[in-house]
């Protein structure tokens, strides 16, 4: 069997960190990260979290060029729709990057004068070092959590830095933006933290309009909420068909914090997301709602973890996928619930609907608690589009098509009423449609 | 012109079985017809095979609406064309309000007769299924939940004659409407059926018992018994088979 090996070499991360112009403490940490994934192994199927995801089935020999985050672009690239304020009708603050760059950006006075900061992540690095040295992957997402957070601790291109005060309330939400245009490697890092009492929405998109070429994206994402904070989070994503995507996101929840986060997964072909909610601190929650739709042969896999450890916390999940054609899903959750976490309550679900014989959905919960006052309970399903029901809505007119549609439409409907933004659930629906049109 | 539903010598199997052997009955718009029979004489596959269900195979014969030949057909264009069928049991789908699946039939009917059609507007669309839930004494609530999901057999049964009363189509045939009635609901139900009854619907009641044709009074009774249209008549057919079971045919048919 062949090997994988990864193509770029420490030259092409002195020359990243160098075209970025960062200092030489940025660069040594980017340097250091590089020795750390040099030294871990690349996962293979014998891993646990990669037994079904075979990472031979990617061509690494073009992941050998990184995105040039300096390149002549600019935001006319960007379909103006994709940065029109899907969550309210006026968004604190915009973010947009095409292949890498930063080529908009936007942030209220009001948020300023509060202390907030919303920018990109290079900005971050140079004019708020102190709060970025603290955060950046340092409590969330971990270099040595695996070869490909290491990698993006070495490799990262771009990214937003979102930072909200103690006792901050960021009532407009904001929004990042990110178009590929290209077949490079991208690696892009979300990193927004909430201190004691702080409140935001966020909502981060990614799009790469169609084409042949594969890119790979190696994405981080980290989300840490204070005392009592509160956070709202949104990705979308919607990378074209030829993409590639490994990402490892992780939220942070501590005492009497709240987490609510959305995640859509439509595109690439080929992706892995790592989705872990730690709940550190008493009192705290999460919440995660999650739609994917895949179609043709994309592949997608997504980990599932959410960790009580703490008291009285509550973890609720749902991922509700439909698969079409000869697409594969794989959804792994686990529910760990550590010794002492008492008065934890834990839920996790994972829904497939199957629109065809070839579409594959493999859907494994799981379970590990170690303390004994505890209420966790878990659901997978996977089932084929029900025939009956699809003659049922025949006989009353409904063509085949608008059938699978209302169908579809309601498997969706209970994750959907979980997300509060009219503007994200259009967009969502959008996507559905998309699909099933193809 | 009065649309009729013709049926000629339909043969139809399920599984490779032969369950329909030749079954005559032509119903027309304004006549209420009732088709009873015992269990497994093939009355429920008849309602399905007019609908176009796939999992029946027609091996012979026709079916005709208006002269149109529906076995080339599939349902939906059979419900463009007119036909209707209450189903015995009616399918839950989760996560689509009634209202919403109705507004989706009425506008696939209007494509179908104008391909251009934009749809109902939704304000005449609401006012429409409100004079039809009046009609049909039910609570305007009703319509914003999830299609036959957790409804009751008598809630599933208003739901199917609401359907019905939206469409309204040429000729209804309603699959066992009585079962798993209360006697309210069966009341509702079958004063709902008469509200809807007038000279542009026809209407084939497929039941078990006498109980609904209390209600619904049929002009035409007809009986099935292995895969056939055994015996004919008018509603005292009926109620000799309420007195005196379906053993009499049994005999007369020799059959055990």
């Amino acid at each position: 069997m062949k090997e994988v090996t990864f193509p770029i070499s420490r030259d092409d991360v002195v020359g990243l960190s160098e075209r970025l112009d960062e200092p030489k403490w940025l660069r040594e940490k980017r340097l250091e990260a590089w020795e750390l994934a040099e030294s871990l192994p690349m996962p293979t199927t014998k891993d646990e979290p990669w037994r079904r995801t075979d990472l031979r089935r990617v061509d690494w020999t073009q992941a050998n060029h990184l995105v040039n985050p300096n390149g002549s672009v600019s935001i006319g690239q960007v379909p103006t729709e994709l940065y029109r304020p899907l969550i309210g009708d006026r968004q604190g603050g915009l973010l947009v990057f095409v292949d890498g760059k930063l080529v908009y950006t936007e942030c209220s006075e009001e948020l300023d004068a509060k202390g907030v900061v919303f920018t990109d992540l290079s900005t971050a690095w140079r004019d708020h070092r102190e709060l970025v040295e603290q955060t950046f992957m340092t409590q969330a997402v971990k270099p040595d959590e695996g070869k490909f957070a290491a990698l993006h601790a070495a490799l990262w291109t771009h990214g937003v830095f979102l930072y909200v005060p103690a006792g901050v309330e960021v009532e407009q939400p904001l929004h990042s933006v990110e178009y590929t245009t290209g077949d490079d490697l991208t690696s892009t890092h979300i990193l927004a933290v909430l201190e004691n009492g702080a409140s935001a929405t966020y909502l981060h998109e990614s799009v790469s309009p169609d084409r042949r070429e594969q890119a790979v994206h190696m994405g981080a994402t980290e989300l840490l909420v204070g005392d009592e904070a509160n956070l709202h989070y949104v990705g979308l994503q919607n990378w074209n068909e030829s993409t590639v995507n490994i990402s490892h996101q992780r939220g942070r929840v501590e005492r009497g914090g709240q987490l609510d986060w959305v995640s859509g997964e439509m595109g690439t072909r080929f992706s892995k997301v790592f989705q872990t909610l730690d709940l550190d601190g008493d009192d705290s929650s999460g919440r995660i709602s999650g739609l994917y739709f895949t179609h043709g042969r994309q592949h997608l896999d997504i980990d599932t973890q959410q960790n009580h450890r703490a008291l009285r916390t509550t973890s609720d999940l749902l991922y509700k996928g439909v698969l079409k054609e000869k697409s594969h899903t794989v959804w792994q959750g686990m529910i760990l619930v550590e010794p002492g976490a008492q008065r934890t309550d834990g839920f996790q679900a994972n829904r497939n609907l199957m629109l065809d014989s070839g579409a594959r959905a493999d859907s494994i919960p799981g379970l590990e608690i170690e303390a004994d006052d505890v209420r966790c309970t878990h659901a997978a399903t996977a089932g084929r589009i029900d025939d009956t029901e699809l003659f049922y809505l025949q006989s009353r007119g409904i063509p085949c098509d608008v059938a699978t549609k209302l169908i579809v439409d309601g498997f969706f409907d209970p994750v959907m009423q979980r997300i509060p933004y009219e503007g994200v659930r259009e967009r969502l629906a959008m996507s559905i449609d998309e699909k099933l049109e193809r | 012109m009065t649309v009729a539903l013709e049926i000629r010598n339909l043969h139809v199997n399920v599984e490779d079985k032969p369950i329909l052997k030749g079954v005559n009955l032509t119903v027309r718009q304004g006549e209420t017809h009732a088709l009873m029979g015992p269990n497994g004489s093939g009355k429920s596959t008849l309602a399905y095979s007019l609908m176009g269900h796939p999992n029946y195979e027609v091996t012979g014969g026709q079916i005709l609406l208006d002269g149109v030949d529906l076995l080339e057909l599939e349902a939906d264009a059979r419900s463009h064309l007119g036909l209707f069928l209450a189903f015995q049991y009616p399918v839950a789908i989760p996560g689509v309000s009634l209202a919403n699946f109705l507004r989706h039939a009425v506008n696939a009917h209007r494509k179908a007769v104008d391909p251009d059609d934009g749809g109902m507007p939704i304000p005449e669309f609401r006012k429409m299924l409100k004079a039809k839930m009046d009609l049909l004494e039910m609570d305007h609530s009703f319509a914003g939940r999830y299609l036959n999901d957790g409804f009751s057999g008598g809630e599933k049964k208003r739901a199917e004659i609401l359907q019905l009363a939206t469409l309204e189509p040429k000729i209804a045939v309603l699959d066992e409407t009585d079962s798993g009635l209360d006697i309210d609901a069966l009341r509702i139900v079958s004063e709902g059926v008469n509200a809807l009854a007038g000279p542009d619907l026809g209407v084939l009641v497929i039941t078990h018992y006498q109980r609904i044709l209390n209600y619904v009074k049929p002009e035409y009774v007809h009986v099935m018994f292995d895969g056939q249209i055994a015996e004919s008549g008018g509603p005292e057919l009926a109620l000799r088979l309420e007195e005196q079971g379906y053993d009499w045919l049994r005999e007369k048919n020799g059959s055990s």
